[in-house]
């Protein structure tokens, strides 16, 4: 059981090593960042998945770990690792802080208080534009574009640190999940008032979820801005907090390989569509509509449900 | 001009962003209040307004008034039309449970958007105004279309209230608010009211558009900012509550106005946002509601 588990998700980690030198080279590179948004969707969909957290302000996290690894690059010339640690420590602290007020609010009000942070946090990036360069954003300084040694604006390196940075936060996601406190997650999402009763403190245990999931966050903005070189306010606005929404839904919500799957089917889905007509909004819309409508579960949601109850 | 007429421009500038804010807000407090839907499309049914009051102004090429006439009476009527459907279609298929149709009507804001932007196109579209009048004050001269809207948009919300309290209607609507499962009981067809309500709060933004589009312009990314504000008005002054409502958009309307003069508008924007998530964490029934 444990074994079949983990063989599928060491199969797929595989194939992602594999597909660099199969896929044609604008393929490899629409790859890593599908593979960068997928640690971003994982964040979202502890929160959200398996802790029934429905966030609309995912967007200030993922701009603290852009902002928290390109600001010190730009201003202080911080070299390419310190700069992960610190936009990945970015979300997660920003993460905690905004759920120490956001918690005490549920349903409808956290939708709109997280997506109200948001907008406050994209708001003062604009404001403090002498320092953030507002929204022409900047490019990020060669300097920081290096793990040990090595560029990572080499298509090979940045795609070989996409996989690394995507499988570490996968197989922690697994083994979250797979623990103690993923069933109490677990156990908020299904019954926040029972699981009170049999003694968990709801506040600490979703407050514990949010800031790991800041933590991807951070650790995807962080490695979107190092990998692809450039961080601007757009990446703040409410559309980056829809994305992963949309993503870890198409993907199936609670499951640990949907947020790849959706994030790799919607960025190409819209690929596609952008080539063919500029109406990619409409796809992202019919989507949403269409997923709360059929398929409130997900792709891989369904799979579960009819053929392969073990996925975890 | 010296600080007292720059302030009392301040205060009537924020006066016409009051009265347009306070129908939008009012629609949207309406679908939360009986419906318990946080309609996230809601800016969209205020940019279609706009965009259509353009189309007309546009195709019709009659008078000015008469083209604002006929756009007075068919945007609210197609955008509640399309309203309509979207909740015949969408909402109540997902038997409006809140979190999926906060996520359908975000959906449903692209969607909008982007049929905005291919049937209409990019361009920002200016709508004559249906009539030139200008007020000389002994400071400055201010435009009497945007008094006109003030009136307007007060005589307005004196229906709205006259429906929701006087008549046979509104006694239903504000049944099904309080008890949908007892209202159902008694015969009313709920579903019926739902899509009513948010027909009607569609075509209160798309009327409030009209108005205000003679000042602005028609843009398929305008609905952006009626939405936020709108959302941060409904929250203030109390989820569901009319009455908060419209205090509180004559409150934000103003202080808005004032403070984007005097400082600048990044900045009274943050404020405000940040004011809504602290109200809704510390007082979820609003600054001006009543303790639920």
């Amino acid at each position: 059981m444990t074994a079949r588990i983990l063989a599928l998700h060491l199969a797929v980690l595989a194939a992602l090593f594999a597909a660099q030198f199969v896929l044609p080279s604008y393929h490899v590179t629409s790859l890593a960042r599908i593979m960068v948004l997928a640690v971003f969707a994982m964040g979202y969909n502890i929160a959200f998945g398996y802790t029934g957290l429905l966030s609309l302000g995912h967007a200030l996290f993922f701009a603290a770990g852009m902002y928290g690894a390109g600001l010190p690059a730009l201003h202080f010339g911080v070299g390419g690792g310190t700069a992960l640690i610190l936009g990945l420590l970015a979300g997660g602290a920003l993460a905690g802080a905004a759920g120490l007020l956001a918690l005490r609010t549920a349903g409808v009000s956290f939708m709109i208080v997280t997506l109200m942070f948001a907008q406050a946090g994209y708001l003062t990036i604009l404001y403090f534009a002498e320092y953030t360069r507002g929204n022409d954003g900047f490019p990020v300084p060669a300097t920081a574009r290096s793990l040990f040694g090595f560029a990572l604006s080499g298509d090979r390196m940045r795609y070989m640190t996409a996989l690394l940075l995507f499988s570490a936060a996968m197989l922690a996601c697994l083994a979250l999940v797979r623990s103690r406190f993923g069933r109490i997650m677990v156990a908020m999402r299904e019954n926040e008032e029972r699981s009170r009763m049999l003694g968990y403190n709801p506040y600490a245990v979703k407050l514990t979820a949010l800031a790991i999931s800041g933590l991807y966050a951070g650790l995807a903005g962080a490695a979107y801005a190092l990998l692809f070189g450039y961080a601007g306010a757009s990446f703040a606005g409410i559309q980056y907090s829809i994305l992963p929404l949309l993503y870890v839904l198409t993907g199936g919500a609670g499951t640990v390989l949907g947020p790849l799957v959706g994030t790799a089917v919607m960025f190409w889905l819209t690929d596609i569509a952008s080539g063919l007509t500029s109406a990619w909004l409409m796809v992202v819309g019919v989507a949403l509509v269409a997923l709360t409508l059929f398929a409130p579960r997900g792709m891989l949601g369904l799979i579960r449900e009819r053929w392969a109850k073990w996925l975890p | 001009m010296s600080f007292g007429p720059f302030l009392l421009l301040a205060l009537m500038e924020g006066m016409v962003m009051a009265a347009v804010l306070a129908l939008t807000a009012v629609g949207l407090s309406l679908v939360f209040g009986t419906m318990r839907v946080v309609n996230v499309a809601h800016g969209e049914f205020f940019m279609l307004g706009a965009v259509i009051a353009w189309f007309v102004a546009d195709h019709l090429g009659g008078a000015a008034w008469m083209n604002f006439a006929v756009a007075l009476v068919v945007a609210p009527l197609v955008v509640a039309a399309i309203a309509v459907l979207a909740d015949r279609l969408v909402l109540r298929r997902l038997n409006y449970e809140p979190e999926a149709t906060i996520v359908a009507t975000i959906g449903l804001l692209y969607i909008l958007q982007q049929a905005a932007l291919s049937l209409f196109g990019p361009d920002a579209r200016p709508v004559p105004a249906p009539f030139e009048l200008r007020l000389q004050l002994p400071w400055f001269g201010w435009s009497g279309y945007k008094v006109f809207v003030i009136l307007a948009a007060g005589a307005i919300l004196l229906a709205v209230w006259f429906l929701m309290t006087r008549t046979r209607a509104g006694l239903i609507m504000r049944a099904t608010q309080i008890d949908r499962d007892t209202a159902r009981a008694f015969g009313i067809d709920t579903d019926k009211v739902y899509a009513l309500v948010f027909g009607l709060g569609a075509g209160l933004a798309a009327l409030g558009a009209v108005l205000v589009v003679p000042i602005q312009q028609a843009h398929y990314l305008m609905g952006g900012d009626p939405l936020l504000l709108s959302f941060i008005v409904v929250i203030i002054g109390g989820l569901g509550s009319i009455r908060g409502t419209l205090v509180a958009a004559l409150v934000i309307g103003l202080s808005d106005g004032v403070i984007a003069m005097f400082y600048t508008a990044t900045l009274a924007k943050i404020l405000a946002t940040l004011l809504v998530a602290l109200v809704l964490v510390f007082r979820p029934q609003g600054l001006f509601g009543a303790k639920a």
